[in-house]
């Protein structure tokens, strides 16, 4: 069967497959739509999570990146999957306990105050809202690539399965359709490395193959990236580029991020114990870490098949992905010395992005009217394509392309779905019942929270049609913002009962408006990186927003009130998963063993 | 609130909270040695020792840090089952 035949037929099964699932598991009520009636086995639940946070960014461009950036790149893979140890450790269990629907549920009733829950309902919109115009452009790039249809089109078919599942079934829908596509992700993604990792290595498992000697050679497959990559003049893959202190920011930065991004987080309160929301948290790693091991082992090998493909290469002779990929936009060459050769080095080919113009040069490659640069690189290649051009470029079969298309956009679908739920919740939940109209039915607030998901899904497939030229840097902006606002308000709200309404609130203003404007004035008015504070960039900037909010927090929460005894009674509760039990003493070392 | 504010309870929830704090930063210590020290601060020093075809410290950087994780998280919730049934705190089956 011809490759293109294959794509239609697995994208076409894996949503009839999405489809299916959601009518099976609609919501009835509310407790539905928001947690999934609080019923959630913890693998499943797991798997959700996994499915839900695994977005376009970690099955499309993570590796990509990772392959451009070698050792650096490790600070997406600590900081993506190190985020859930303090999740499972310092949030989930408690917020679980606590059981209610969102994290403004929390707090707002940790700080007894409404303006406290604006605040978090202002955080959590935006937040999502950054996050799933992300997903949209992702879903963008696989249909223009694979299905050849207008990215519109694209987009628009995306939004309507989406619309679907999420406004149909809620986080019940969403949970089961999750299940789903984590299988489908997982699976397009290791097909294709355990292909690879044979191809170079002769080892079927990349983690390992990533550490053996390159078949046919006595140098391990480190050892040969490196060696590629001086020669053409690159930093040696095994080397960082970055300052330390940059990396520990950044690092930092998405790991508290992650325990703070609210879409996350509400996973938790979908278990229907403490001890399911601790075991989930275990089980969402576990099921991410599979991709995330295998990333890296994907960056090195899809970096050396590029390097040794793109190389010297002449440009008439190359595989037909490279002018599949040209014809996408996502990959351009300039021939600086017309030999007809593409010369690949480190440097921007040319100022910018490329534009292309009407028209072919002497090697029938496509124009640009870019700006040539006066370094000796000729070759631009977009990092997102690493991943998806690397079954082509390794020469896999067509079904193994036709499954990564529909890895990618289950990857894309699961998170832009678990993000516009969140959004419809904070429209119906915390805005309406919890604050404008407290008199209205649960029936009311289901059809409100359906609304609601509907505009977000027409709102984020605006999005998606029209990219704003800044997606790509505000990306930084929903992990800073998480890491200054939500982590430091939710970890005092739980460790620390005195920390009161004043403190926390003064703590989550002022570490959102010093990373706010921190990355506002780098990344939009211009500011250059030897202005940076201590060398930290933009992206790492929310550690240094976390550790104000943690000071100003302490400092206003001593000079205030303490919080009222329900209050502290509450957080009292939260710290144990089930009260009448403390009454006894602790038993003895030998009945626990019997137990 | 059903709390019980009676001084047995209280003595005992605080003893609870004392053990799952300490469980909770030594878990976190080992966290912060392995990402952030292994991974970032030492890691050119680790460099010079080779593992499995790997330099020790980039192995650390892109694998070792998560499997890492991944055995906290699982050694954690099995200490706070422990925990809970020590003091009488778990939830029923």
């Amino acid at each position: 069967m011809a490759t293109q035949t294959l794509i239609f037929l697995f994208v076409g099964l894996s949503f009839a497959l999405y489809i299916g699932i959601a009518i099976w598991s609609r919501a009835g009520s509310t407790k539905d739509y928001y947690v999934a009636g609080g019923g959630v086995h913890p693998v499943a639940n797991g798997m959700a999570t996994a499915a839900d946070w695994m977005s376009a960014a970690s099955f499309i461009s993570m590796a990509g990146i990772i392959s451009f950036m070698g050792r650096d790149g490790a600070m997406y893979l600590m900081g993506w999957t190190g985020g859930y140890v303090l999740l499972a450790m310092c949030l989930a269990p408690y917020l679980r306990k606590f059981g209610q629907f969102t994290v403004p549920d929390f707090v707002a009733e940790r700080y007894y105050s409404q303006l406290a829950r604006v605040v978090a309902v202002i955080c959590v919109i935006f937040i999502s809202f950054t996050y799933v115009a992300g997903q949209m452009r992702g879903v963008g790039i696989v249909f223009s690539r694979y299905l050849e249809v207008d990215i519109n089109v694209g987009v628009v078919l995306g939004m309507g399965i989406v619309f679907v599942y999420a406004v149909l079934g809620g986080m019940k829908g969403i949970t089961y359709t999750q299940v789903a596509q984590y299988c489908v992700i997982i699976f397009a993604y290791l097909v294709p490395a355990i292909f690879i990792s044979m191809m170079i290595t002769g080892n079927p498992i990349p983690q390992l193959g990533f550490g053996s000697n390159v078949e046919g050679s006595e140098l391990s497959v480190l050892e040969k990236l490196n060696g590629l990559s001086r020669e053409l003049g690159f930093v040696q893959y095994t080397d960082g580029s970055k300052s330390t202190i940059d990396v520990f920011f950044i690092t930092m930065a998405l790991m508290v991020g992650t325990a703070g991004l609210p879409h996350v987080i509400v996973r938790f309160f979908t278990t229907p114990t403490v001890r399911d929301a601790r075991k989930s948290a275990g089980y969402a790693l576990l099921f991410i870490a599979v991709l995330y091991t295998t990333a890296p082992a994907v960056a090195s090998f899809a970096r050396i098949n590029l390097l040794q493909t793109v190389s010297e290469a002449e440009y008439e002779q190359l595989p037909e992905w490279f002018s599949s990929w040209e014809n996408a936009g996502l990959m351009a060459w300039v021939d600086k010395n017309n030999d007809g050769n593409i010369q690949y080095h480190p440097g921007a080919p040319m100022e910018g992005k490329p534009s292309f113009i009407d028209g072919r040069g002497h090697s029938d490659e496509r124009l640009v009217s870019n700006h040539q640069t006066d370094n000796a690189n000729e070759l631009y290649i977009d990092r997102d394509i690493m991943v998806l051009a690397n079954p082509e470029i390794a020469n896999l079969p067509g079904w193994v392309i036709a499954l990564m298309a529909a890895g990618g956009l289950a990857a894309a679908l699961s998170t832009a779905a678990g993000l516009l739920l969140v959004i419809s919740t904070s429209i119906s939940h915390d805005l309406l019942k919890r604050n404008l109209m407290p008199g209205i039915t649960d029936k009311q607030e289901l059809l409100a929270a359906r609304i609601a998901a509907a505009a977000a899904i027409g709102v984020a497939g605006l999005a998606g049609i029209y990219p704003p030229g800044f997606v790509a840097s505000v990306v930084a902006f929903a992990f800073g913002l998480a890491a200054s606002s939500f982590f430091p308000a939710i970890l005092l709200g739980i460790f620390y009962k005195r920390m009161n309404r004043e403190g926390a609130i003064a703590g989550m203003v002022t570490g959102l408006l010093f990373t706010a404007s921190y990355i506002i004035y780098f990344k939009f008015l211009g500011g250059t990186s030897d202005q940076w504070w201590f060398g930290v960039s933009p992206e790492g900037i929310g550690t240094l927003g976390m550790i104000i909010n943690f000071t100003v927090s302490m400092a206003v929460c001593h000079v205030t009130e303490a919080p009222p005894k329900s209050v502290q009674d509450m957080v009292e509760d939260i710290r144990i998963p089930r009260r009448g039990g403390t009454a006894s003493e602790p038993a003895e070392e030998g009945e626990v063993a019997q137990a | 609130m059903s709390a019980d504010p009676s001084p047995d309870n209280q003595s005992a929830a605080a003893a609870y909270w004392r053990e799952n704090i300490r469980i909770l930063l030594s878990l976190l210590a080992i966290w912060f040695a392995v990402s952030f020290g292994c991974g970032i601060l030492f890691v050119d020093q680790l460099d010079q020792f080779s593992f499995f075809g790997f330099p020790l410290g980039f192995w650390f950087a892109q694998q070792g840090a998560v499997y890492t994780f991944l055995i906290l998280i699982f050694v954690y919730i099995g200490m706070m089952n422990r925990l809970d049934r020590k003091y009488n705190v778990q939830e029923d089956e």
